[in-house]
Parts: C-alpha cells; sequence; structure tokens
C-alpha cells in the first residue's frame, strides 16, 4: 500500500477496497517499521489521525460527497502550525511549543478533511540543505541510509519517498522544497511567491518563504495544488489571482512549448552525470515537440549573495521573538532581562541559526545597510526583470535542480559555503519569485536526480503541464526506495 | 549672551479606531490581561500583520487637518529592538516614508499667529504593558498593536509656553477630527520633547537633548523651562551640553539623564517584507477631506463673526470639542448666544475647575442651561438667584424650573411687597437715610443691599433701585 500514490489509494477508497481508517492504519504501521532509520517524523498524532479517518469514512457511508484529500494520510513541516500539536522548527527554543492556532494551509486541509498523520523533521528554522541541522535527530535518504535527503524540507521529502506519508508540505526558502525533492526522488513545488498564504508558517524570510507539496508524481501535487492555493486576508503577501483547476493540465498535449535553457546553470561544479541527466531530459521534450532554446540569464550568478544578505537579515528579525519570554526555551540562572535574552537565545538556537542570524543584523546595521541590504534590494530587481524578459521568449525554463546527487551525512557540515551552493540552482527562483518544479529525472548510482522547471508568476499550470508529460513518458517517478 | 532656545516636540497619539493596527483586537482600554489579543499582536509564531484600513483612514484625516501633503506611497518598516513589552522584538512603523508630511500648527501669540512646522506623521503599533509586582514582571499584550501616530513638530517653538499652545492645539484638533480621544492619563497621547538652546539671533543649531516621562502638559512645559534653565547654565559655566537623553522627575522637578549617545540603540530599519506597499489614491484622501468637521480655528471664527463673541472668549469656548459642543447645544435649545457663552466661560467652567472636573463631567444638561438662562431673561428669577439655582443643578442634574418651583425662588415683582420691604429697611437704617439727604449717594447701594437681602436676592433688583430712590426722596 506504501508504495501507491495518492490518486491511486484515492480510488481504493471510491471503490470501497479500502477504508481510510485502514489506509491511515497501514500508513502508521510502515512508519513504525521505517521511521527509526529514516528519522523523517518529529511528532506523530495517531488519535486525532484515525479520528479524522473514521469521520471521513462515515461521510462516505452516509453517501456524502468529501475532497478529493478526505481521509487520506499526510503530514507536515514542523514549521507550519497545526492546533494542539507542536510546532518546534526543529529547534531547541520552541522544543515545546504548542501551537494554538491553525496556519491557513492546516485550515484548508482539515476543511478538505486531510488525515494529518504528524509533523516532519527539518533544518532548524528551514536553514540548511540537508536536514542536519535539526536539533533533535538527523533524517536519512531512503535511497542510501547513509546520505542525506537534502534540505530543509528533507523529512517532508523522505517520508514521501519513504511511503511513510501519501503527500507532505514543505517550506521553500531557496530550495528547500525542490533540492529534497531531488535528492529523494518526488516531486516538490514551489508555487509562485504569494500563491499560498504564509499564515501560520514560521517566517524564516518573509519575502522568499513560499509553502508547497511534496508528492509522489505529478499528478498528485495538481491535486494538492487545488486545496492550498488561494488568497488568504490574514496574509498581505498572498496574491488576488484566481486559482485554477490544476488538474485540467494533466493529460495535455507540449507540442510547441518553448523550453530555454539558460547556459550559465549547465558552467562548472555541475556534476558531469547529473549533466548527462538533464540533457536527456531536455531530449525527451524535445521528442515530444517542445521547441528548446538557448537562453542566458546573467545576473544570476549574483543571486546567492543577494540571497544570503536578504533572507539572513529578514531572518534575524523574524527570529527576534525567540527571546524566552513568552514561550518556548528559556535559560535557568540569569541575572537581568538581558542575561535572560542571552542565554536563552545561545543556548536555544543551533549554530547555522545563529551564523545567520549574526549575518543578518550585521547587513542591517547603521553604516553597512546600503552596501549590503539595499544594494542586494537592487540587483533582486534585476533578477526579476530578466526572469519577467526571459518569460516573453519561452513558456519554461529548464534546470538541474543540485548540482549534485544526494551527499553522505556530515560530508559538508563543516563547510557552510559548500553547503550554501548546493542551492545554486534554486535559489534564484526565490528571489525572483517565480514558480518551480522538480521533478524525478534519472538516477546516478542508484541515487535520485531532480530537473528544475521555473515557469513565468502564476503559471504552476504551465508547470504542471510539461512535468506530466515528461513524466508520463519517463516513469521515473514509479521507482521507489528498496526500505 | 541672551539665548533662545529650540523645542521639537514628538508626540504620539493613540487613534480611536475600533480594532488593531494589524489584526482585528479590539483596541478598547482596560479590560482582563491579556484578552484583547491574538496570535498576530501577541507575535506567536506565523502569525502575519494585515494593515487596518481604518488606521490609514484615521492617520490621514490628521494629517490633513494639520495641513500635511498626503505621500501616496509609501511603506511599512520594521523597527528592530528587544523589549519584554515588545512581543516581535520589533515594532512595525514608517521609517523613510511618513505616510504625511510638511504640515503646520498656527499657534496664537502676542504678537500675532506663529505657524509651527509639522515634519511628518507616520503610523505604527504600541507596546504591551510591562507589569512589575513583587513577585516578578509580567507583561500585558492588552495594547500591543493599538494603531499610533507619531507627530514629529519641526524645531521651531522658541519657549516652553509656545510647546504648550502646541500641544493644546494639536489636542483640539486630534479630538475635532475624532482621530484620537488624547487622554494622556490613559497614555492615548504621549510626548517627548528636543530642545536646545543657541545665542539669540544665531541660526545654527545647538546641540539637543531629549526630554521624556512628562504625564501632563503642565508636566511638559515644566519640564521644557526646566532644560533651557540647565542648559543656558551649564553654558555660562563653561560646561558643554551633551547629546543624550534625559527624564523628568516630576518629584525633583528637575530632568536626569537616561542614557547618553552612545547608548543609543541601532534600530536597524528595514522594510516590512510581511507587508505590501501601502497605495493611497486621490478618491482616497479626497473622500477623508470631504469628512473632515470644521476644525478650532474655523470655529473660533465663526464664533466672533456669527456671535459677537469677543476673541477671548471664542478661543476658550472652541479649545476643546466637548466644550464648543456644549455652547452650541446651548444656544440650539434658545439661549443667545452672548448669554451662553457668559454663563459657560463664567459660572459653568469656574464650578468646574473648582471642582477639577472637566466638560465631560457635567450633569448639567444645554437645554437646561438654556432654560435657566430664559427664565433670567423673561424675569422669572434674579441674577443673583440663578447662581444658585446653577449650584443646585450642578449637584443634582434636576432641570431649574423645578429647582425654583421647589425652592420657591421666583422673583418678586410686586411693587408694592417691595416697597414694604424698602420702608422697613429705611425704618431700620436712619443713618443711611441721614446720609444719602447729606448727598452721599453711596448709601443708596448700602440700602438696595440690604433690601435685596431682605428678600433673599428674590426681589426684582430694577424695581428695588427704583423703589428705594422713591421712598428715600420722600423721607
Amino acid at each position: 500500500m506504501h508504495t501507491k500514490t495518492l490518486h491511486e489509494v484515492k480510488e481504493l477508497i471510491n471503490k470501497k477496497e479500502i477504508s481510510c481508517v485502514e489506509l491511515t492504519k497501514s500508513t502508521f504501521d510502515r512508519i513504525s517499521k521505517v521511521d527509526d532509520k529514516i528519522g523523517a517524523y518529529l511528532q506523530l498524532d495517531e488519535e486525532g489521525a484515525l479520528k479524522k479517518a473514521r469521520e471521513v469514512d462515515e461521510k462516505i457511508q452516509r453517501g456524502e460527497e468529501t475532497s478529493f484529500l478526505a481521509g487520506i494520510p499526510m503530514a507536515i513541516k514542523d514549521n507550519i502550525c497545526v492546533e494542539g500539536l507542536k510546532t518546534t522548527c526543529a529547534s531547541k527554543i520552541l522544543e515545546n511549543f504548542v501551537a494554538p492556532y491553525d496556519a491557513h494551509v492546516t485550515k484548508k486541509l482539515k476543511e478538505n478533511d486531510a488525515v494529518i498523520i504528524g509533523k516532519l523533521n527539518m533544518d532548524e528554522f528551514a536553514m540548511g540543505s540537508s536536514s542536519e541541522n535539526s536539533a533533535f535527530k538527523k533524517v536519512k535518504n531512503p535511497f542510501d541510509l547513509e546520505r542525506v535527503p537534502g534540505g530543509s524540507s528533507g523529512g517532508s521529502a523522505a517520508a514521501v519517498a519513504a511511503g511513510e506519508a501519501y503527500y507532505t508540505l514543505g517550506s521553500d526558502t531557496g530550495g528547500s522544497i525542490r533540492q529534497p525533492a531531488s535528492l529523494c526522488g518526488v516531486v516538490g513545488l514551489k508555487p509562485t511567491y504569494g500563491r499560498i498564504s504564509r499564515y501560520g508558517l514560521v517566517a524564516f524570510a518573509s519575502s522568499l518563504d513560499q509553502i508547497g507539496p511534496f508528492t509522489k508524481d505529478v499528478e498528485d501535487c495538481a491535486h494538492v495544488l487545488n486545496v492550498i492555493a488561494g488568497h488568504d486576508s490574514m496574509d498581505s503577501t498572498s496574491a488576488k489571482v484566481e486559482v485554477e483547476d490544476y488538474t485540467k493540465y494533466l493529460n495535455q498535449d507540449i507540442k510547441g512549448m518553448k523550453i530555454g535553457i539558460p547556459k550559465e546553470y549547465f558552467a562548472e561544479g555541475l556534476n558531469p552525470e547529473i549533466r548527462g541527466i538533464i540533457e536527456n531530459g531536455i531530449e525527451v521534450l524535445k521528442k515530444l515537440g517542445a521547441e528548446i532554446k538557448e537562453i542566458s540569464l546573467p545576473m544570476s550568478k549574483y543571486a546567492l549573495a543577494v540571497y544570503y544578505i536578504l533572507a539572513s537579515s529578514e531572518a534575524s528579525s523574524n527570529l527576534a521573538r525567540f527571546d524566552g519570554i513568552r514561550y518556548g526555551f528559556r535559560a535557568e540562572d540569569f541575572e537581568d532581562v538581558v542575561d535572560l535574552y542571552v542565554k536563552s537565545r545561545s543556548q536555544g538556537f543551533g549554530d547555522e541559526v545563529k551564523r545567520r542570524i549574526m549575518l543578518g543584523t550585521y547587513a542591517l546595521s547603521a553604516g553597512y545597510y546600503d552596501a549590503y541590504y539595499k544594494k542586494a534590494l537592487k540587483v533582486r530587481t534585476l533578477i526579476i526583470q530578466e526572469y519577467k524578459k526571459a518569460f516573453e521568449e519561452v513558456d519554461v525554463i529548464l534546470t538541474p535542480t543540485s548540482p549534485t546527487v544526494a551527499f553522505k551525512l556530515g560530508e559538508k557540515s563543516n563547510n557552510p559555503l559548500e553547503m550554501y551552493l548546493s542551492d545554486i540552482y534554486t535559489v534564484p527562483i526565490n528571489i525572483a519569485g517565480v514558480p518551480a518544479i522538480s521533478i524525478p529525472a534519472g538516477f546516478v548510482d542508484g541515487l535520485p536526480v531532480g530537473m528544475q522547471l521555473i515557469g513565468d508568476y502564476f503559471k504552476e499550470g504551465t508547470l504542471l503541464k510539461v512535468s506530466h508529460a515528461f513524466e508520463r513518458e519517463t516513469e521515473f517517478t514509479k521507482v521507489k526506495p528498496s526500505i | 549672551m541672551e539665548f533662545e532656545a529650540v523645542i521639537g516636540l514628538e508626540v504620539h497619539a493613540e487613534l480611536s479606531t475600533k480594532t488593531k493596527i494589524y489584526c482585528g483586537c479590539t483596541t478598547e482600554f482596560g479590560g482582563e490581561q491579556n484578552t484583547h489579543c491574538c496570535p498576530v499582536c501577541m507575535g506567536l509564531p506565523g502569525a502575519l500583520p494585515v494593515l487596518n484600513k481604518e488606521v490609514v483612514s484615521y492617520a490621514i484625516k490628521a494629517g490633513l487637518a494639520l495641513n500635511c501633503e498626503i505621500n501616496k506611497e509609501t511603506y511599512m518598516a520594521r523597527k528592530n529592538y528587544f523589549y519584554p513589552d515588545c512581543p516581535k522584538n520589533y515594532q512595525i512603523t514608517q521609517d523613510e516614508t511618513p505616510l504625511c508630511s510638511n504640515g503646520y500648527i498656527e499657534i496664537a501669540l502676542e504678537d500675532g499667529v506663529k505657524k509651527v512646522g509639522i515634519h511628518r506623521i507616520h503610523i505604527e503599533e504600541d507596546a504591551g504593558k510591562a507589569l512589575h509586582r513583587e513577585d516578578g514582571t509580567y507583561v500585558d499584550f492588552n495594547r500591543s498593536g493599538v494603531p499610533l501616530i507619531e507627530i514629529v513638530s519641526k524645531p521651531d517653538m522658541r519657549s516652553a509656553q509656545e510647546a504648550k499652545m502646541y500641544l493644546e492645539n494639536l489636542k483640539a484638533i486630534l479630538q475635532y477630527t475624532e482621530v484620537s480621544d488624547c487622554k494622556m492619563e490613559e497614555g492615548s497621547l504621549r510626548c517627548d520633547a528636543n530642545v536646545s538652546i543657541r545665542p539669540k539671533g544665531t541660526s545654527e543649531f545647538g546641540v539637543k537633548t531629549e526630554i521624556k516621562n512628562m504625564n501632563s502638559f503642565k508636566a511638559v512645559e515644566k519640564a521644557i523651562e526646566f532644560e533651557i534653565k540647565r542648559q543656558i547654565e551649564a553654558i555660562k559655566n563653561g560646561e558643554k551640553i551633551v547629546q543624550e537623553t534625559r527624564r523628568w522627575d516630576e518629584v525633583k522637578g528637575e530632568t536626569i539623564v537616561m542614557r547618553s549617545k552612545e547608548e543609543a540603540h541601532d534600530y536597524r530599519y528595514f522594510p516590512e517584507p510581511d507587508m505590501v506597499y501601502l497605495e493611497v489614491d486621490d478618491k482616497w484622501i479626497e473622500n477623508i477631506k470631504a469628512s473632515l468637521p470644521e476644525l478650532p480655528e474655523m470655529k473660533k471664527a465663526r464664533y466672533i463673526n456669527e456671535y459677537g463673541l469677543p476673541d477671548y472668549d471664542a478661543g476658550i469656548l472652541t479649545s476643546s470639542k466637548a466644550l464648543a459642543g456644549y455652547f452650541e447645544e446651548t444656544v440650539a435649545k434658545g439661549a443667545n448666544p452672548k448669554d451662553a457663552s457668559n454663563w459657560i466661560m463664567g459660572e459653568v467652567l469656574r464650578t468646574l475647575n473648582d471642582r477639577e472636573m472637566t466638560i465631560e463631567d457635567i450633569k448639567v444638561k444645554p437645554e437646561d442651561l438654556a432654560k435657566l438662562i430664559e427664565l433670567i431673561n423673561n424675569g422669572t428669577i434674579t441674577g443673583t438667584i440663578a447662581k444658585k439655582v446653577f449650584k443646585d443643578m450642578f449637584e443634582t442634574g434636576d432641570n431649574p424650573e423645578k429647582i425654583v418651583k421647589e425652592k420657591g425662588m421666583v422673583q418678586i415683582s410686586d411693587e408694592n411687597a417691595i416697597r414694604d420691604i424698602v420702608n422697613k429697611v429705611l425704618d431700620e437704617n436712619p443713618q443711611s437715610v441721614e446720609d444719602f439727604k447729606n448727598g452721599k449717594t453711596k448709601a443708596m447701594g448700602f440700602v438696595v443691599g440690604q433690601v435685596m437681602k431682605a428678600s433673599k436676592g428674590k426681589a426684582n433688583p430694577q424695581l428695588v433701585n427704583k423703589l428705594v430712590e422713591e421712598e428715600l426722596q420722600k423721607r
């Protein structure tokens, strides 16, 4: 059962071949079998999940109409609030923080009778590319337990890959959905900035963060997006753009679509075997009738620098509220309020988080603000213009998702700069705010390789159309880890 | 050398919107601690601010009433600092782009009207309140997220008196427009002052100090006076003024150093990434402009021109919206504007001041005051009696007719009855009769007074005058 997709189990439920309670129980069985090895979950809510599953079964019995997501087990990254469950952001500072309210996406899922089975492990406060920065435990890649699943949404990616949930939610600030999706061989979508409400997502970098789904295939992705996308009056940055039925983009012909290949994304640093896989991918699309066009995105080379200034600056302010005063971890033996702040934050945050808070505080300081933050904002504008211009010429831009396959645990932990380079292909997309998806495109030595498709603003449908065509042709999404 | 002071004021006014600036919680003052809050104003992880459009409207209204330009594209900014009453450890405010700028307030000086410039007005959120108790410090977040405008004046004031007048006029305008209730005791109006001195006649600015913790207009006046004196003495003693923040100590009557410039915060302002740009279009501004009420200056001019009130009286009556409203209601209920003004300027304000009350607290209804004036004018009661009736009205809130009737205060206009009293008084005071005959007209006044006294103030004064003279001539 655990290898089936969301739409496959949906069909079984519709045919009454399985009840939601049975499905939920089987998912918890799967988790108890493999999660000791994977470490995807930080918290499980078996009672709540079964209660919901029973409710849905009753609805079905009564012949009521139910949502596509009704009764199907899913899980949520631990930086998204679910009322009554802990939201730790995999940080000691929030170890015992129980969210008193639902995030917008959680509310949507609950309204659609999703069965929320638990909260997923991640890099602390979504800062990292390997999920090794979790304060509680490391997540392992289901394809190779000695390797990382990517990050920061490593738990979300690994859970889907290992069949511990039919779909999950993650968040993506610089690649945190796409890179782990690539490394774990699943589909991960970062929607357009503003497509999904951030209300209830613990902010890392407000102007870059976006929630998105992890699914086993592209079809499932469209179904989940249908539910979680849309305007929310509680988030002023959420867009008042109408939500389409994304499933209408499935099973479409891509003949004549223009696909841009930015030469800068195939330069030095790209693993040659990955390059080969992506080039194969391009060939597949060409065969399907797409028109391939080389383009240039020269500003992209500044994206990583811009990212680390903007994201760290925003983070330094966003994370200021974790101070030991009102909730979360408070250090013992403090002398006064300043000492309480210093000790609680020094002991409560991990190294990477502290590194970024310091970076951001520095970049925003008097005398440096113009040289760093303001300049980064200007470069951001240039990158946005560059993408807008590119989408006047092409429908979709195709790149690798990650320059490497999953690396070994500990391999990059002591070299933050090398770790930062893992996101070199994904970060520019957040800077521009456009949507991008990572889909399985092949394997190197049994390890999954993802291909990134980038779309114009609010053109998630176009991404799904091309991705689904590719998926139908290649079936890489059908390859499961042996665990 | 003669010095002059240079004063600028920073005023925080709480807006009277029903809900907070970034969430839907009530702004009501008081309430059980931490009951007027939600994830947003408590700064919980994941909560996001959404700008309350009413707040923008109120701030624009204040800006228009204070002659400001309205900036059509502005953004909110974060001001970062750690303090337990600040739940996010940053305040969402405006930095480089205030909503309103370049306005002024007029103040009336002896040598004419002076315009005090307003540099900027921006919108921001209030913080919670730290409560220090014996067993520790607690924070109440009911106030967290209550909308504020900060009104920053230009350094245009030259004396504590001017600063006080600026504040009084500012308060009146904010109350007239119903932008803020400006209750200093509830903290809905707060003021900091920047003070420096320079040799009179020069145009360069001296080093300024910022004074905080002034809890009344009087305190602002006293603190500025003290600070000017302190700075002049320091300069005369050859000391240098240091840029610093000082705290007004009401008990000691002096300003005390709080923190030096070196200890000043680096607030690391940057555009609030959780919010989009705030765009204000012409239609929005025009609608607010059309809704502006008559402002104090306009009202004052109308009282002078239409009612013929003296400048001073018109100024007092329009100094607060409530007082002007009371006056206008009294006139609307039939009182002659001059009589109404005289009564309000006289008995009403005097009694209120004696009791340390304001017009909002008065029990006397405007229609009853109008009735009282009518009772005088139609001869039912005398002016002397009217004052007694007013005292009763002030205490009980009863209407004057009831009081006059119950206490038998109706004026005596019966000639024969008064003549009897006059003769009785003259019989008892032969010396006065003698004095009158000897040409001392003062004696007549004494007799009139005695007659009034004997009638318990009820005798018609004109008749008393007439009859006393008649009877004296007869003797």
